[in-house]
């Protein structure tokens, strides 16, 4: 990650002036009656890692969840508001086109009850892949940094995995339908630190051709791995900056108090 | 010792060989049954009693291969009826339905569950029995499949969804659509389960007699077509054994222990199945 | 496994390198300002002073990135936390080593109170020292650190020889007060300048060995 090496007195908004992959714009969400996110306005950037933070119930999955629209499996749903792919209003599409160019990857890790191959090929069959699709699963599963652990055993049951394992070929499930945008709710808060870092690095390596989101409770893991850093509060937005910034000089007093630990 | 202790230890030990000579009455009806039959019909079973069909009556000999067969078709004919409705059923009810229509559903077919065997087997008679002037495997089948929708769909649909909810959202965040979630996903995860259903469903129903005195009604020859009235074991064992003749007797008993046969290994194996996949699942 | 920021602990490392270097060039650029009365030397010396500055503020600001984005441990605190301080102790060679320029500037419009021998060993000294250091970091050797602390003492002896030559010039003939004052001067920052170096030494054998041998009698090091 590049340092801010920037002198004080830089400005502290969303970043310099990077492509924008996805754009949110005036986002209200409601679960029912009940709204969940405030006005939201958010800018993600292309090829970087953008990470979204708060303490608990302050919408930041909920969020996450409306860039590929997910929320739709629930019912009693609404949004209002604008969210670009690319310029294109995501709530207009189709939205299975939507899902395969903005994947997800979820808390516990989900491999599908097949062999590991068929996991990674699940995603090329549904959309009508042609070509050779040994070759796709084998550059997924290189892509994911598992290739040479699972090599030898890819007929077998993806259960056979350890934890680690398990996530680490959900991102190769979701790599194989080749996304622009990678979606990631806590992946890795059901792993031990040793997995958690593999998977932190190849964020790091994944980054280069495609844009992620994070949502993580553990800020300490945003500082690591984002590029920027968004504090959410309550289902508003209350700070969005480059991560150095944010984590040396917020400029809102209740980005402080929570990362200082001195939050509630 | 104090009278309290004393009394409470009389209590103790009072209940607990009453509940152990209850949980040993239980199972004994088991062995009791399976003993019986054993004794009753083991003799009988020879590879003719498989192969061969009714000898004439009042002669010693000849087998059961025509029920057997029977009831072979007319599980089929009933498993073409029951499973695609029980199934697909389930999978409205787990993936689709509202809290309302779920309710009225599940009450509907609990309710069919309770409706008697006879009144099945009356219902069948009515509406396939009558109109074809004839007694039928396809009006065996029709009654019997009517039993097994409502066991299949309610245990289907539990195993649906005990599918874990992480599974769909994983197939649909890749781009598949609900049903292709449901069909490449969600059933094969419950696959074990569903198996398991059809196949306890199918031992349950091989079983019943009244709906099929109405409907296939019997036949002391092969079964053919699908119009003509057909044997089955539990009918046979029915007739057989309220006939005069000792012989008849004996293979009444024979096919009693082939039926409870039938029924034992299903279950085994549909326990095995479980165990597979809760050991898949690890 | 190699994790990311293993990058940034390495550029800061650069860093501190090449501030260190700048700030050994000033001191010998000003020291033969005085020795060889070059008065372009000095003036190269006071242009530089704005780099080490700097790269002092550029080198806190990356030490307190590091901080607070990657939960450092151990070794990696260690070395962040020296880097730190020698940061500081940098700068403030930086700044003797200007102040011996200046000095420089002034001596020259006076001719020379007298051959210059103990001046020059004392800079060779403290030069060494300097460079030593900056080496140790490098190397993370820990017992060419133990060997600059020793040289101090040196140094200082140097420093009072010299003061007490100079200071009976000063009394024998009073037209020589000014030069010799800013000798005194020179040699005065030349003994922070070792003081400096010796400082940079404990925050590596601190950086490597995880001791604090700062205020620690020598020989218990």
């Amino acid at each position: 990650m590049k340092l801010v090496t920037a002198s004080p007195g830089t400005t502290k908004e969303s970043g310099p002036d990077l492509a924008m992959r996805m754009l949110v714009s005036d986002l209200n969400f409601y679960y029912g009656k009940t709204q969940a996110l405030f006005n939201i306005n958010l800018k993600i950037a292309t090829n970087q890692v953008t990470a979204l933070i708060g303490p608990s119930g302050c919408g930041k999955s909920t969020l996450l969840r409306t860039l590929n629209r997910m929320h739709e499996t629930l019912s009693f749903t609404r949004l209002t508001g604008e969210i670009l792919l690319d310029g294109e209003d995501i709530l207009k599409q189709d939205v299975t086109r939507l899902r395969r160019r903005v994947g997800m990857l979820f808390q516990r890790p989900n491999p599908f009850p097949k062999s590991i191959y068929d996991n990674v090929a699940y995603g090329p069959r549904i959309n009508g892949h042609k070509g050779s699709l040994a070759d796709v699963v084998e550059h997924s599963l290189r892509r994911a940094a598992l290739w040479e652990e699972v090599k030898d055993r890819l007929n077998r049951s993806a259960y056979g995995l350890s934890g680690g394992q398990q996530q680490r070929l959900c991102i190769a499930r979701a790599l194989a339908v080749d996304p622009e945008v990678l979606l990631l709710d806590e992946p890795c808060s059901a792993l031990d630190p040793i997995s958690t870092a593999k998977i932190e690095e190849l964020l790091i390596q994944l980054k280069e051709n495609c844009t992620i989101v994070i949502v993580t409770h553990n800020m300490q893991q945003a500082a690591r791995v984002s590029d920027s850093t968004a504090f959410m509060l309550t289902g508003e937005l209350v700070e969005f900056s480059p991560t150095p910034h944010l984590f040396t000089t917020p400029t809102d007093p209740r980005t402080e108090a929570y990362i200082t630990g001195r939050f509630g | 010792m104090s009278l309290r202790t004393i009394w409470r230890k009389a209590v103790n030990i009072v209940m607990l060989s009453l509940t152990g000579l209850c949980a040993l009455i239980a199972v004994s009806a088991l062995f009791l049954i399976l003993g019986c039959l054993a004794w009753k019909g083991a003799t009988s079973l020879h590879w003719s009693f498989f192969t061969q069909l009714p000898a004439p009556v009042g002669e010693v000999g000849g087998g059961i291969a025509h029920a057997i067969v029977g009831t072979g078709k007319l599980l089929l004919l009933a498993a073409l009826i029951g499973i695609p409705v029980g199934l697909l059923g389930a999978v409205y009810l787990a993936e689709f339905a509202s809290s309302t229509s779920a309710f009225f559903i599940r009450y509907a077919t609990d309710l069919l569950n309770g409706v008697p065997s006879i009144v099945i087997g009356i219902f069948a008679y009515t509406v396939i029995v009558i109109p074809m002037h004839h007694f039928s495997a396809l009006a065996g089948g029709f009654a019997l499949g009517i039993m097994m929708v409502p066991i299949i769909l309610r245990s289907c649909e539990e195993f649906l969804r005990n599918v874990p909810r992480a599974l769909r959202e994983g197939s649909m965040a890749l781009g598949a659509s609900k049903w292709r979630t449901i069909a490449r996903v969600v059933i094969p995860a419950a696959s074990s389960g569903i198996l398991t259903a059809i196949l306890l469903s199918l031992a349950r129903v091989a079983g019943e007699t009244a709906p099929l005195i109405f409907t296939a009604f019997g036949n002391q020859f092969w079964p053919h077509g699908l119009n003509q009235p057909t044997a089955a074991l539990p009918v046979v064992i029915y007739n057989y054994a309220l006939s005069p003749y000792d012989d008849w007797h004996r293979q009444a008993w024979a096919a009693g222990l082939v039926l409870i046969l039938l029924v034992v290994v299903t279950n085994v194996l549909t326990r095995l199945l479980l165990q597979r996949q809760a050991m898949g699942r690890r | 496994m190699e994790r990311h920021f293993e990058k940034d602990l390495d550029e800061l490392k650069e860093r501190l390198l090449w501030m260190g270097s700048l700030a050994e060039r000033a001191v010998h650029q000003a020291i033969h300002a005085v020795l060889d009365g070059d008065e372009k030397l000095a003036h190269a010396v006071l242009d530089e002073e704005g780099a080490i500055n700097d790269l002092q503020v550029e080198i806190d600001d990356r030490v307190m990135q590091l901080l607070a984005l990657f939960q450092l441990m151990a070794m990696d605190l260690r070395f962040v936390l020296a880097v730190s301080r020698i940061n500081n102790d940098l700068e403030r060679i930086g700044d003797q080593a200007v102040n011996i320029a200046q000095s420089a500037q002034r001596i020259v419009r006076h001719p020379r109170v007298k051959p210059y021998v103990d001046l020059p060993r004392m800079s060779e000294l403290a030069e060494e020292m300097v460079r030593d250091a900056l080496n140790a970091v490098v190397r993370k050797d820990v017992e060419l650190a133990k060997d600059v602390l020793v040289r101090d003492d040196q140094v200082d002896s140097l420093r009072d020889q010299i003061f007490r030559e100079l200071l009976s010039y000063m009394m024998e003939n009073s037209a020589v007060v000014f030069p010799a004052f800013e000798l005194i001067l020179v040699a005065k920052n030349l003994e922070r300048i070792g003081d400096h170096a010796t400082n940079i030494a404990e925050d590596v054998i601190y950086m490597v060995a995880g001791n604090d041998v700062r205020h620690s009698a020598p020989d218990r090091r």
